[in-house]
């Protein structure tokens, strides 16, 4: 009964929180100076006639002989029915098309990446904790060091140790040159190439955070009652620290983890800027500097309803895990 | 995600009040220093000393820079460090030490005004709907929701991009838009945890006014995670700022660490002019570090555990015992200290290690070093 109360208030929670953030997206472009249309015309000198102008603008949704709450209506319509615009920058292509060819790039490479610093991260906390005071502990503030370094910085320096200077990775783009993407060990194996330098960056900056929060929890659990009697019943040491303290201690983790998971598509612009790889964040960048709205709003819609959807994951998984979530809430 | 700590414990509605069960302000009579006590901790100490050291940078910038930071010298295009130029030179015969000094105060200035905006709308929005309840409370939490799962970099890429020469105030502002909702989620579930104790509960009984509730109940033993929050928001607010004037966002006019980094990469100065592109990094990373070294000793003064567990550990292994061993250790013979019979000293598990084995308190024992 409560439990389905429970899930009934955050579902109703999360709706609206959809609903703010796609209405959000919906004034965003309209807040900003200018409007695509004039800024399009601009970039094509002369070569588009006043009647394609005006023609662009319905089909933008941006005639300004319906009022706002019309243009909210048909965004909306357009929205449900899975129609994103098209893309200025991109040669008027839909822009669901567009986004669809930059997402596997961004959600292969960053997502194997977050789940290795989550695994790394996470278990060599479980152990620093474990192992509280002793050399380990050093691991702490370079991990720390490693995670306000700012990203790009570490990513050129990256690139210009690893590649320019000893040549072991290539240092950018996802693939070679000229290569076709297709399902072949070759174009496999150039993927891995390009995307292992861009993974390991990304992987040293995120650990730091999963060794600190794991740590810290495991200090704290281990200090609980239950690791107390674990130990007197005479269990093994391996044991006590897999089946009682960290799996306890990793219940914070797990949820972080799972808003990770959702800043997959939006948190690493600028690894896609400085490796220049054709994910989501490169196409962002790209979109802001031609000022295709369209193109952006379609791309802030896409990333903020992962983040979304990864918050609702988080939420199902701690709820599930720990039942005294569930109570405390109701 | 230094914050990582106490958030948890907040979420999981653990109080993370420091540990004195009374609270905060039944001791008035510290005053001040009481507030304080936070900071007192090596680690907080250290971070703030570089800290102190960015601000002297900033306020004093214009004295100790050598050179103006656009100052160009055509004689001196890309030169290493010289007893001249310190830190080199740029492309333009710009000196790079000179920059970094002043860029200083850049950085500093937007990070600690977006600091303050995200903090005070932390507080307003996080306590408010932590003590009113119902659906006033829900709404407000719904909004910290929605600023929690709006992407921050895109937004402020987006943002910063329609004004052709944004402000730094407007800089400020949006990265503090994008950095509060954390710390109002945090500050309001230690509201509604606070909100149900004892001292809370009598002070209404008492009929004391709910701004002095909130102001002289409440927030003294909230301002740990104030502090803490406001620390996390700076360094995320100079993460933020240096990789949009990277990105070349910003316009280039406004001197800072990352501004150094856009030329820097504009001129083709990796990899071969370290001398340009690393220190503005490695400030970025000192600032960032100390920043997180005193948000540590927050979590360690809120969570005294974190504090002990080290100390604890490290006692007992000078005694030759370690702390994740469930078995009783035999004490090696070369220890003078060790008696022949006294084998008691077994660490059931850290909890109850430091407490002194009751069996045979040995007078030898007592001078541990």
């Amino acid at each position: 009964m409560t439990t389905v109360r429970f899930f009934a208030r955050r579902a109703a929670f999360y709706l609206f929180t959809a609903w703010a953030a796609i209405t959000i997206n919906f004034f965003l472009p309209r807040m900003m100076k200018g409007d695509p249309v004039s800024a399009y015309m601009a970039r094509n000198q002369g070569r588009i006639s006043p009647e394609a102008a005006a023609s662009l603008r319905t089909l933008f949704g941006l005639d300004s002989d319906r009022t706002l709450l019309q243009q909210y209506g048909d965004y909306w319509v357009l929205m449900l029915s899975g129609d994103l615009g098209r893309a200025f920058s991109k040669g008027l292509a839909p822009v669901t098309e567009v986004i669809a060819v930059a997402l596997p790039w961004t959600i292969g490479l960053v997502g194997v990446a977050t789940v290795l610093s989550f695994v790394i991260g996470t278990s060599l906390g479980a152990l620093i904790g474990w192992n509280r005071g002793s050399r380990a502990d050093v691991v702490v503030p370079v991990a720390t060091f490693f995670s306000t370094v700012p990203y790009f910085w570490m990513g050129l320096i990256a690139i210009a140790f690893f590649s320019t200077t000893l040549g072991w990775f290539p240092a950018s783009h996802a693939y070679d040159k000229g290569a076709v993407p297709a399902l072949t060990l070759d174009f496999v194996g150039q993927v891995i190439r390009h995307g292992t330098l861009p993974a390991l960056t990304i992987v040293l900056a995120s650990l730091g955070g999963w060794v600190l929060g794991m740590r810290n929890m495991m200090i704290t659990v281990l200090d609980e009652d239950y690791v107390t009697v674990a130990q007197a019943k005479g269990l093994s040491n391996r044991r006590v620290l897999t089946r009682y303290a960290a799996r306890n201690a990793v219940l914070p983790q797990l949820s972080s983890f799972a808003l990770a998971l959702g800043f997959i598509v939006g948190g690493t612009l600028v690894m896609e800027l400085v490796f220049s790889y054709p994910g989501v964040g490169k196409l962002l960048l790209d979109a802001t500097a031609a000022k295709d709205y369209p193109l952006m709003q379609g791309l802030f819609l896409v990333i903020t309803l992962t983040v979304l959807v990864a918050n609702v994951l988080a939420d199902v998984a701690y709820a599930v895990l720990d039942p005294r979530t569930r109570q405390t809430e109701a | 995600m230094s914050t990582t700590s106490l958030a948890q414990a907040a979420e999981s509605g653990t109080p993370t009040t420091p540990e004195p069960t009374t609270p905060v302000a039944a001791r008035r009579g510290r005053g001040a220093a009481g507030a304080f006590a936070m900071f007192r901790n090596a680690k907080s100490i250290t971070g703030l000393a570089i800290l102190g050291f960015f601000v002297l940078l900033a306020a004093l910038g214009d004295v100790i820079a050598p050179y103006g930071p656009l100052d160009k010298d055509f004689d001196a295009l890309k030169q290493p460090p010289s007893a001249a130029h310190w830190l080199g030179t740029t492309h333009m015969g710009e000196d790079v030490f000179s920059q970094i000094v002043l860029g200083t105060r850049g950085v500093l200035v937007v990070g600690f005004t977006a600091g303050l905006i995200a903090t005070i709308i932390a507080v307003v929005v996080g306590v408010t709907a932590g003590y009113v309840g119902g659906w006033r409370s829900e709404s407000l939490s719904a909004l910290t929701n929605v600023f929690l799962v709006l992407p921050g970099l895109p937004l402020m890429i987006i943002v910063a991009s329609q004004q052709e020469n944004p402000s730094l105030l407007l800089v400020s502002a949006v990265l503090a838009l994008t950095g509060w909702a954390w710390g109002g989620r945090v500050l309001r579930a230690q509201t509604l945890s606070l909100r149900n104790r004892d001292f809370v509960q009598a002070a209404r009984a008492n009929g004391e006014p709910l701004w002095r509730i909130i102001t002289v109940e409440m927030l003294p033993n909230l301002t740990a995670i104030i502090a803490s929050s406001f620390v996390g928001t700076v360094t995320a607010a100079v993460l933020g700022l240096t990789t949009l004037a990277f990105i070349g966002v910003i316009p280039i006019t406004n001197l800072n660490w990352g501004t150094i980094l856009y030329w820097a990469q504009q001129n083709g100065a990796f990899p071969d002019f370290w001398w340009w592109y690393v220190p503005a990094g490695l400030a970025i990373a000192l600032l960032g570090t100390a920043l997180s070294l005193v948000n540590f000793g927050i979590d360690e003064y809120v969570n005294p555990r974190l504090r002990s567990a080290g100390e604890r550990a490290r006692a007992l292994r000078k005694k030759g015992l370690r702390a994740t061993s469930a078995v009783t250790a035999v004490r090696p013979a070369a220890r003078p200290a060790a008696r022949a019979g006294t084998r008691a000293d077994a660490a059931p598990a850290a909890g109850t290690a430091d407490a002194r084995p009751t069996s045979t308190p040995s007078p030898t024992e007592e001078p541990l070093p």
